[in-house]
């Protein structure tokens, strides 16, 4: 159905709910169901080959091109010579720049930061927390006495672009620890993802479950499996590249929201929902997108 | 300090196909900036291809050109081996060129 | 002329809200500066509900600010007409954050 009825009818929903729950005894929070990421994880991936049986699962990882034979074309193209070539190389020169106190990203992270953007978002125990890899940089900067990149503009772009371009073709390999914080993590992420927000009264799934492959005024959306393979993404609109904090924020705003603080724990654990349902699916990154 | 310019070209038969990429912030004087200042124009006014010296592909441009312009094109006459130089001059007076060969 | 007119689709929820939440005044008394502090502090007051709720609305802030923005300039009447369409934005947004915690279920894949 096209979103504008599906708002309306949806709507109406939680009104009927409200008053439901005003006459009716109000029954306490279920006791937790077990957290299964596992099986969500299965049916979240189940629900979109089967909705789009032509699409290859790797294939999801591109988006609106993969639901749209031109575009398909159009992106192949975009391979060729893409736009995001020039960050790209901007980005490898940053994360080989010392830093004033001589040491470099290379000194934070497994295998000197080459390969492992697809471990991210990771539980990090002793925090209690997640942890992305915008997140991470940050942290090496200000470990090594440099101030903080904001989340979203072009520094940090250039930086994940660049070490998503070392893990291209690696598979999503998100953990979830067997602790109840990693697990409440990502349960809160889930419930970010399908809770509706903003004046638009749109979630996450409202888009990216509900219509993919279907346009939102000019704009043929995405699928949410695989959503997050692409980033960070060299947009047309944004005429550069833009991070995954960027995207977040810049999605509730578009919903008439406003946005959390970049890197707010809601966003981590959106991430590492996200992250972890599209596990076994290849890092595309840096990607490009109308 | 890197050219401004990436291209690639390649000769199938007696066509050659160019494909350019091109780092240019493309203002078009109509935005303005955090603090409300227009960020004057600042744009490519002419970008020329040339193969062994003579011009294939000419374009004047102005502010409609969006930032980073790609610009794609073929031509006949070209072979394996040559020579294309491709320039730009902006409305600043600032240029850039950058010779490959076809390949 | 008000700046925060709500764009299609219009909220079920905020039209509610904002017939619930309107109060009913005298057509012909001007309203007062008093009228409208007391207007801007409820709003405020239920967009700080909707900010711990983590849920607040860019229309809301708007409203806010184009009410205190007409009350600096004096025009108290619009002031407060825009004081009260902010509040009834903010409560419409604490009652979608609210209503959420278990309407989220609806959308999810299983």
């Amino acid at each position: 159905m096209n979103v504008r009825s599906a708002i309306h009818l949806v709507c109406l929903r939680p009104f009927f709910l409200g008053l439901a729950l005003a006459f009716a005894v109000v029954q306490p929070a279920a006791a937790a169901d077990t957290i299964d990421p596992a099986a969500d994880a299965k049916a979240f991936q189940k629900y979109f080959t089967d909705k789009f049986p032509k699409v290859k699962l790797e294939d999801f990882v591109n988006g609106p091109y993969s639901m749209n034979e031109d575009m398909h074309r159009q992106w192949e193209e975009k391979e060729e010579f893409p736009p995001y070539e020039f960050s790209l190389d901007m980005g490898k020169e940053m994360f080989a720049k010392p830093f004033k106190n001589g040491k470099s990203y290379a000194d934070c992270f497994a295998n000197g930061g080459i390969g492992v953007r697809q471990n991210y978002p990771y539980f990090d125990e002793k925090e209690g927390k997640v942890v992305t890899l915008e997140l991470a940089l940050n942290r090496c900067r200000e470990a090594n006495g440099e101030p903080p990149f904001s989340y979203v503009k072009d520094e940090m772009a250039a930086l994940t672009a660049y070490m998503a371009f070392t893990s291209r073709g690696k598979p999503f390999d998100i953990k979830i620890p067997n602790d109840p914080r990693a697990l409440e993590a990502f349960e809160t992420g889930k419930q970010y993802f399908y809770t509706r927000r903003g004046q638009l009264n749109f979630s996450c799934a409202s888009c990216h479950v509900r219509n993919p492959g279907e346009r939102i005024r000019a704009e043929i959306l995405a699928p949410a499996l695989g959503i997050l393979n692409a980033m960070p993404i060299y947009r047309s609109e944004w005429g550069g590249m833009g991070t995954i904090s960027r995207r977040l924020t810049t999605c509730n705003v578009q919903t008439r929201g406003v946005p959390l603080d970049p890197q707010s724990d809601e966003y981590r654990d959106l991430e590492y929902y996200l992250s972890y349902v599209s596990n076994g699916l290849p890092i595309s990154g840096p990607g490009a997108r109308p | 300090m890197a050219s401004t310019i990436r291209v690639r070209a390649t000769a199938t038969g007696d066509t050659t196909e160019v494909q350019a990429l091109i780092q240019h912030p493309m203002d078009s004087g109509y935005v303005k900036d955090a603090q409300g200042q227009i960020i004057p124009p600042h744009f490519i006014q002419q970008l020329t291809f040339e193969c062994n010296g003579k011009a294939v592909f000419v374009a004047n441009w102005g502010t409609a050109v969006s930032k980073d312009p790609y610009v794609k094109f073929s031509f006949k006459g070209g072979n394996k081996g040559d020579d294309l130089k491709i320039s730009w001059v902006d409305n600043k007076g600032a240029s850039d060129s950058t010779t490959a060969k076809i390949s | 002329m008000s700046m925060i007119r709500s764009k299609a689709p219009i909220s079920m929820l905020a039209l509610i809200a904002a017939l619930l939440g309107a109060g009913a005044s005298p057509a012909l008394a001007a309203a007062s500066e008093d009228d409208f502090k007391a207007a801007y502090a409820a709003a405020v007051d239920a967009n700080k509900q909707a900010g711990q709720l983590r849920d607040q609305w860019t229309v809301t802030a708007t409203a806010l600010a184009s009410a205190k923005k007409a009350a600096d300039a004096g025009d108290f009447d619009k002031a407060v007409a825009d004081a009260k369409e902010a509040e009834a934005l903010a409560k419409a947004s604490v009652f979608q954050a609210t209503s959420e915690k278990s309407a989220w279920k609806a959308m999810e894949i299983h």
